[in-house]
């Protein structure tokens, strides 16, 4: 039903529609909007029968989806950020034991220091988690989703994240078009249980599993994701015939045809990189955008076929894994030619905005050949090197944090802050 | 593409005053995007919500730096923020002016097409508390003519529970008829 929605409220009326019986949950902006819709309509008697329990923490709320789901129950539970770090134990049971859970992840950064704006750092940090991750590009991309995560994941018994960006997606108020009850009943089959914890026939699971054939179940978890990876494009496909629309399951391109300059990036950014590519092809550059909703399973061979004509590949990053890079550039390099040069940018770090200024800039360094191997962009080098400054003259230490907001402070009262430059160097 | 800006203070409804707006322009079948500045929210700080509207679908997810008007719930909000930045040459401006026009930092320089609507008084009147949104946003139909008054009373009726909607939709009606009036034209002029 086509509606003028919040994105968080979206998400819920979709989620609703799948009918999950169990709901616990945890609240942590940005994600708590869709768990209060939630808990809402389960108490209006609107979403029956369903059971929504307020847990303790993210460690009880993915505890209890995971016993809800080992009983049968077809599971639903919202996370961001710290809530997330919270659940990890958890989660690596919940795939370990192949249950079809599904979460929405309102992507959030991770502190120190303390940051509650949008990035990947979350869910990344949980790529190996056994999980699948699926990133929405806008609101409709986020609502449907959903609905494809509950099919893979109830038909491949692997749980599944839908990872939109918290606040630039959940907070927004868009045109959506959410999937009814009519149209999910008629793509998801009612939830037949691939193994049931059942008083009559007592057994039970999360066996330990020593040396003798511990790795033989972790090839098999490969083997597991590599199957979901291969339902996901018909079960896309199949969506899109119930829905009426795209719904990009692997991979969102957008003009790659004839683009010798390709930015590969996941989430909202894509919106504001269709526009950007489309400006900048209207000026005649040769640039064209790769947008990746499958990030686990990583879909490396449609990526290699999406990428087969670029000449130079951006990956555009908002998740960092400091020491090494970013995480996608790592996972992507191998699907790229050899001789092609990929690049790594980060942007969109705990809630800077990636605005079409800073894509461009990222854009136009790279096709003048100056954009480096790794790069920040917009980085406010000023503030960086007063900081440096600070601590080669043997300033007072402490947490980086408390030093760099002094120095903008001082910044602020003495001077007027110079604009962030481009791309930045390779620091 | 018709970008909005929206300044105000915490607890003045700004936030629900650019969704208004997103729901009358989707009303009007138009795509419409509303979103606010994300952060700790706290009574009485400054606060900014935006809203992009346009006849085709939006897909842009970034923060409006170039609005093509602006709506400001609280007149001493241009002592504090830098309320008129990248606003376009031929923008708008819509400005809930309770008091003296004086109370307004210099607006020479500024579109001629600003707005002094006293907002919140109206809101006073009709909805019983001092909330500028709905009467900010009929003053913003009648000089933008980007949403009309019946899509605006719509959006209300779809946002607001009964009891609270026809006061909002009387206080959007009143800025609204004030801002065509010659009244307020003569205001604009002065500006």
């Amino acid at each position: 039903m086509l509606k003028q929605i919040e994105g968080s409220r979206a998400v819920a009326e979709t989620v609703a529609a799948c009918r999950p019986q169990v709901i616990p949950a945890y609240p942590i902006s940005p994600q708590t909007h869709i768990v209060e819709a939630l808990a809402a309509m389960v108490a209006a008697g609107e979403l029956q029968p369903a059971r929504f329990v307020t847990a303790e923490s993210e460690f009880g709320a993915m505890s209890l989806a995971i016993g809800a789901s080992a009983a049968g129950s077809r599971t639903y539970t919202a996370t961001a950020s710290q809530g997330l770090l919270f659940m990890v134990e958890a989660l690596y049971n919940a795939s370990g034991l192949g249950l079809p859970i599904v979460m929405t992840v309102a992507n959030r950064a991770i502190g120190a220091p303390i940051n509650i704006w949008n990035d990947h750092s979350d869910a990344m940090s949980q790529r190996d988690s056994g999980w699948v991750q699926l990133y929405a590009r806008d609101n409709q991309h986020a609502a449907d989703l959903h609905v494809l995560a509950y099919r893979l994941a109830e038909q491949c018994s692997v749980p599944v994240m839908a990872c939109m960006d918290g606040f630039v997606l959940t907070h927004a108020v868009e045109r959506v078009d959410v999937p009814t009850v009519d149209q999910v009943d008629g793509y998801l089959p009612r939830y037949v249980p691939r193994q049931v914890l059942d008083p009559e026939q007592p057994y039970s699971i999360g066996a330990m599993v020593g040396p003798e054939a511990f790795t033989e179940v972790r090839y098999l978890a490969q083997e597991s994701l590599a199957a979901a990876l291969s339902q996901l494009p018909p079960l896309a496909t199949e969506l899109e015939r119930v829905l009426g629309r795209e719904v990009p399951g692997v991979l969102a391109p957008y003009r790659l045809d004839g683009a010798d300059t390709v930015m590969v990036a996941l989430g909202s950014t894509l919106g504001t990189l269709a526009d950007t590519v489309d400006a900048m092809r209207a000026e005649g550059r040769s640039v064209g955008a790769l947008g990746l909703v499958a990030y686990r399973p990583f879909p490396l061979e449609h990526v290699r076929g999406a990428l087969a004509g670029a000449r130079r590949v951006i990956v555009l990053e908002r998740a960092f894994s400091p020491g090494a890079g970013g995480p996608v550039t790592a996972d992507l390099r191998p699907a790229v030619r050899a001789g092609v040069p990929v690049h790594t940018a980060l942007a969109g770090l705990g809630g800077r905005p990636v605005t079409s200024t800073t894509l461009r800039r990222v854009l136009e360094l790279a096709l003048a050949g100056e954009l480096p191997e790794l790069s920040f962009a917009d980085l406010d080098h000023d503030l960086v090197d007063r900081h440096l400054a600070h601590v080669a003259a043997g300033g007072p230490a402490g947490p980086t944090a408390e030093g760099v907001l002094r120095h903008l402070n001082e910044r602020a009262t003495t001077t007027v802050a110079p604009a962030p430059d481009g791309a930045g160097a390779g620091r | 593409m018709f970008a909005v800006r929206l300044h105000g203070r915490g607890g003045q409804g700004i936030v629900t005053t650019a969704e208004l707006l997103a729901l009358a322009a989707f009303e009007q079948s138009a795509y419409a995007q509303a979103f606010p500045t994300f952060g700790s929210e706290r009574t009485g700080a400054p606060v900014a919500a935006f809203c992009r509207l346009d006849s085709a679908p939006i897909r842009s997810h970034e923060p409006i730096t170039v609005p093509d008007a602006l709506i400001v719930a609280d007149p001493t909000l241009f002592a504090q923020v830098n309320v008129l930045a990248g606003l376009r040459p031929d923008g708008y401006l819509v400005v809930n002016a309770a008091g003296a026009p004086a109370a307004i930092a210099d607006l020479s320089g500024t579109p001629a097409r600003v707005c002094l609507v006293p907002a919140a008084e109206i809101g006073r009147r009709h909805v019983g508390r001092p909330v500028p949104g709905t009467a900010l946003l009929g003053a913003f139909a009648a000089l933008t003519g980007q949403v009309t008054l019946a899509a605006l009373a719509t959006a209300i009726r779809e946002r607001f529970p009964a009891r609270l909607a026809q006061g909002n939709i009387d206080a959007a009606e009143e800025a609204y008829e004030l801002t065509r009036s010659v009244a307020a034209r003569q205001v604009i002029t002065h500006a």
